[in-house]
């Protein structure tokens, strides 16, 4: 059989390793972007100086031509579904047997005025980084618009390089649409002690023109003037579709795929950024653009085109990302609004760098997430009492099994515990120290 | 137009790369280095006070200038701009000090009267000469080339040591280990062997132990333990258990890094001044083919000298307790146990390698049967003496110091260790096959971002394990926790567990997918 993978992002190479794990068939990756597939996650330390492109590769080249995965570089301009083959721009036509498309993503664009200006990128593809790279020698200043998780990174990125940043964000606090308040805060002050201007509330109306098509400055909507000759757009990303809306793939905001990540047409599939659960998992989105998700659909459909129907299930929801120096983990539910029965356990380090929040249902007891910053959690604890929906009490009191910081960091596993007692009432205290052994044994139970 | 900059920030916005005083910092540490220069070269200053004076110099240059590099803005990891300095990628700053530092191993070892040594009892000059007051404050001699060498070695350690605390100053693992690492190479590398000697006792690191110390079972050294009376006999039996008990028991419960980054001196080099170029280490499967295959000959090759050359010291007349065939019975019986354990494990080691343990096991069996061999035909195959000169050339000068010191801005902090050192190469056995040692990964948090595998200074691909939620049991992970450190997810943590020592490199977790469908990845 001949398996095609369109895009070399995360959840195409996934697909394609677990493909050749369980088989023999032909594959063949095809993009457009890079030779080798890269993790995009990186893209910030490669402008930051932190790694060369080439240590952003999660394999060596020979890896491919070792487990006879072939690599194309194309772009594909459409599909024809009936004949079985793509086109590229080329004119070349690439046939398959089967199809999966992996697209990804690209950065939102809300009809701004200016927005499609020279010096106007968004923070995605490594052709965006070649354009932060190519403009950053003399710049003034860059403006980005859009707070959330790109937002922050390309302004840690120009920040890194000392070239004066403003964060154009719409919210009162960073991110708190996401974040519950106190966390918001502390990543707004973050910020801000980085010496970024952050501007909270504060809207693009429009990007100006410099006179040749550059960009040049920016307007807010409350009328100031912010003088920038690099504006950056971070506000989302959308699944990266157009060429194939007006075909017979049924495509709504993504491209609409059922539990084992088909669409309808037979034997094509989507998987990662580009596709859209048509029954997403109950409080789960029908589109979910993250790494993690990406790598569990390469692998799901994997197993379904060699034959072993397997549902796509993201399993319990979790995420991470880094706010500058603060590192960010969250897992199950922690909600910015929640519903009465959210209860919250919210421990602050004085330094105000340094949280966690557990969250339980105050009506069953059970526990419903883990947030954290500055902090790490394991994710294997944490999961299993999510699963298990474990009585908040059991939690606390085993907390140090889920304390995942190096040795001898201080742990403040106990004072979670007394915030706890000072609102309930109650007198727990921790039963267990933290401990590998005892970790297993608990995983084992 | 009018600039509007309402930064809200109460720090300055943008802090200058390098600031006024810092500029001032790095020029007084230049004076204190053309302090040491004018010594050399001119010939004349012999002054215990300059001397101090160079060394203060040196020393509050290095600390003022990272202090200010680190102190004034947020803590958290500061590798920016790594790969874009010419200093550290490689660039021509890079090459000009590596030039430098291995020029100057080049003099240490082979041309120390370049230096000022005297020669034939001739009083030091130059550089050497310039160290002659600490050397007599501290033993009582002239100073010696080697001296010279532990002094600047001991500052580097301790300056450079104080920079990599301010650098992580978030991070207590990483000052907690380099404050140990500082402490072992002033106390019992440097003072305690000076303060030894000025006693008349021989020159002894405690913390030093064979075979990374080759010449501990040389006949000069035991002899000089032999001579020097009851701490003498301390010495020999001190060198014997670090090398037999404790080591193994230390690593069996915390893995290789008790030695490698928190005692060992080289360790403790690598780890401070040549911090800034771990990043340079080579990651690709080639490079590590040809560390396991370098670094397990530096084994072999150490362990057969050190056999050959007991074997004619016990074969010379002496008032020594042990006999010569006593020597062989100890040699044979020693290989019988580390035969033994391999035979016992040969399937777990085998994982790794499907030939290893017939590899191992061969190699004992060797070194056994030459023994034996040399017993009955009255003399070794190889003649000890000429195996030690060559391993002293090009194991203990060449390759532990020119190459290994003298390629930090080019090769990385750690080829010593990671190809050459044959201490490294036992624990790292241990550690790989018989130790409760492992990095364990975070579930799934991990996006292939390649950081710690950047960051590894043993070219180790932690990324390649943990992407695949798969602990890194690697015999040459020196337990640094670096790539913990800058793993920007949090996915990596150095830990100590015992109930699963013989799956920790088999059981891979799940990744996702409802585990009880499909098993693991
Ligand atoms: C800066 C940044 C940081 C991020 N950080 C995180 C994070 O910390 N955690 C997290 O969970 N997620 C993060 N994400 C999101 C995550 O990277 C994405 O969800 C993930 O990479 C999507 O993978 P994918 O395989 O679906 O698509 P992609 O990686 O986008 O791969 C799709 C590929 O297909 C190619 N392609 C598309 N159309 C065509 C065509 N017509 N012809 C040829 N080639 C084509 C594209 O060029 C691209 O190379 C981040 C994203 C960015 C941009
Ligand atoms: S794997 Fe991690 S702890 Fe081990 S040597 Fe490499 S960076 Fe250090
Ligand atoms: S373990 Fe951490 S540093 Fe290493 S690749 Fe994964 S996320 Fe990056």
């Amino acid at each position: 059989m001949n398996i095609v993978i369109l895009g070399n992002g995360i959840s195409g190479v996934t697909a394609a390793r677990h493909l050749r794990k369980q088989s023999d068939h032909k594959i063949t990756i095809v993009s457009s972007e890079t030779d080798y597939f890269f993790s995009r996650t990186a893209l910030m330390y490669i402008y930051m100086g932190h790694m060369r492109f080439k240590d952003t590769q999660p394999y060596e080249p020979e890896f491919w031509t070792k487990n006879r995965i072939d690599l194309k570089k194309a772009f594909i301009n459409s599909i024809d579904f009936k004949q079985k083959h793509l086109i590229a721009k080329s004119g070349e036509k690439i046939e398959y047997d089967k199809l999966i498309l992996a697209l990804g993503s690209k950065s939102n664009k809300f009809g701004w005025p200016g927005q499609d200006l020279e010096r106007v990128y968004g923070l995605y593809s490594y052709q965006d980084l070649e354009a932060m790279e190519k403009f950053s020698p003399g710049l003034n200043r860059a403006t980005i618009v859009g707070g959330g998780l790109i937002g922050i990174e390309m302004a840690e990125m120009f920040h890194s390089r000392h070239i004066p940043v403003t964060i154009l964000v719409r919210e009162k606090n960073y991110w708190d649409n996401v974040l519950p308040i106190e966390e918001s805060k502390m990543i707004s002050r973050h910020i801000v002690e980085h010496g970024i201007d952050l501007r909270l509330e504060s809207e693009l109306k429009e990007i100006l023109d410099d006179g040749t098509g550059k960009a040049e400055n920016v307007i807010t909507k409350s009328g100031d003037t912010i003088e920038c000759r690099f504006v950056g757009l971070t506000a989302g990303v959308s699944p990266n579709v157009a060429f194939l809306k007006e075909g017979e793939l049924e495509v709504q905001k993504g491209i609409v795929v059922n539990e084992y990540l088909e669409t309808n047409i037979p034997n094509v599939y989507a998987i990662g950024d580009c596709a859209q659960q048509s029954n997403p998992r109950p409080g789960r989105r029908p589109i979910e653009a993250i790494w993690y998700t990406g790598r569990m659909m390469g692998e799901t459909v994997a197993y379904n085109i060699c034959g072993k129907k397997v549902a796509y299930d993201p399993g319990i929801w979790f995420n991470s990302a880094k706010f500058l120096d603060i590192e960010y983990q969250v897992y199950g539910t922690v909600l910015a609004h929640p519903p009465e029965n959210h209860q919250s356990i919210y421990w602050e380090h004085p330094e105000g760098r340094r949280s966690i929040r557990i969250v339980y249902d105050n009506q069953t007891q059970e526990i419903l997430g883990f947030n954290l910053m500055g902090q790490r959690y394991r994710h294997e604890v944490c999961e299993k009492w999510l699963r298990d929906k474990t009585p908040i009490e059991t939690v606390l009191q085993n907390l140090s099994l889920a304390n995942f910081d190096p040795e001898f960091y201080k742990e403040y596993e106990a004072e979670v515990i007394s915030i706890y007692n000072k609102q309930s009432g109650k007198n727990l205290s921790l039963k267990k120290k933290r401990n590998l052994n005892s970790v297993f044994s608990f995983l084992r139970s | 137009m009018s600039q509007v900059n309402k930064s809200m920030s109460l720090a300055n916005p943008m802090p200058p790369f390098t600031d006024t005083i810092q500029k001032l910092a790095a020029a007084v540490g230049a004076i204190g280095l053309l302090l040491l220069f004018v010594a050399w070269i001119g010939n004349t200053l012999q002054s215990g006070a300059l001397l101090a004076l160079s060394l203060v110099l040196i020393s509050s240059g290095t600390i003022i200038y990272s202090w200010r590099a680190y102190a004034g803005i947020p803590e958290g990891i500061k590798n920016n701009g790594v790969w874009l300095n010419a200093l550290t990628n490689k660039g021509l700053w890079g090459w000009i000090s590596g030039i430098f530092i291995t020029g100057f191993y080049v003099l240490l070892y082979w041309y120390p009267n370049l230096l000022g040594l005297g020669v034939d009892g001739a009083a030091n000059s130059g550089l050497v000469g310039f160290f002659d007051p600490l050397s007599r404050m501290l033993s009582g001699n002239a100073a010696s080339q080697w001296f010279v060498y532990g002094t600047l070695y001991t500052v580097a350690i301790l300056i450079f040591g104080i920079k990599f605390i301010l650098k992580y100053r978030h991070n207590k693992y990483q000052q907690v280990r380099t404050f140990s690492v500082m402490f072992f190479q002033l106390a019992f590398a440097f003072l305690i062997p000076e303060f030894m000697q000025s006693m008349n006792y021989p020159y002894y690191d405690f913390k030093n132990m064979w075979p990374l110390n080759y010449y501990f079972f040389f006949d000069w050294n035991l002899n000089g333990f032999l001579e020097a009376g009851n701490v003498g006999l301390l010495m020999l039996v001190s060198g014997l258990l670090m090398t037999f008990i404790i080591s193994p028991i230390l690593t069996f419960y915390y893995g290789k890094r008790w030695y490698c980054s928190w005692v060992c001196g080289c360790g403790g080099l690598a780890e401070t001044a040549g911090d800034p170029f771990r990043h340079l280490s080579d990651k690709s499967l080639k490079a590590w083919k040809l560390e396991r295959w370098m670094i397990h000959s530096v084994l072999v090759f150490a362990t057969v000298m050190t056999v050959a050359v007991l074997y004619s010291y016990f074969n010379g007349t002496g008032d020594i307790l042990i006999t010569k065939p006593m020597f062989i019975g100890i040699t044979l019986l020693l290989s019988a146990v580390v035969g033994f354990i391999v035979w016992k494990n040969k399937k777990r080691i085998a994982e790794s390698g499907k030939n290893l343990p017939l590899i191992i096991g061969g190699v004992v069996g060797g070194i056994a049967i030459l023994t034996l061999l040399a017993y009955f035909t009255g003399s070794f195959i190889v003649d000890g003496n000429l195996l030690r000169g060559w391993y002293g050339f090009l194991i203990g000068a060449a390759f532990s110091g020119v190459v290994g010191v003298g390629f930090y801005p080019l090769l990385g902090s750690r080829v010593w260790c990671r190809f050459g050192c044959p201490m490294a190469a036992i624990l790292g056995l241990q550690q790989k096959f018989f130790s409760r040692f492992r990095i364990t990964t975070n579930g799934g948090q991990c996006i292939s971002c390649g950081n710690c595998s950047t960051y590894c200074e043993m070219g180790i691909d932690v990324r390649a394990y943990a992407q695949k939620g798969q602990n890194v049991v690697r015999a040459s992970c020196v337990g640094c926790g670096i790539c913990a450190a800058v793993c920007p997810r949090g996915v990596l943590r150095l830990e100590n567990g015992s109930v699963d020592i013989a799956e920790r490199t088999t059981e891979l977790k799940t990744i996702h997918i409802s585990a009880d469908k499909i098993g693991i990845l």
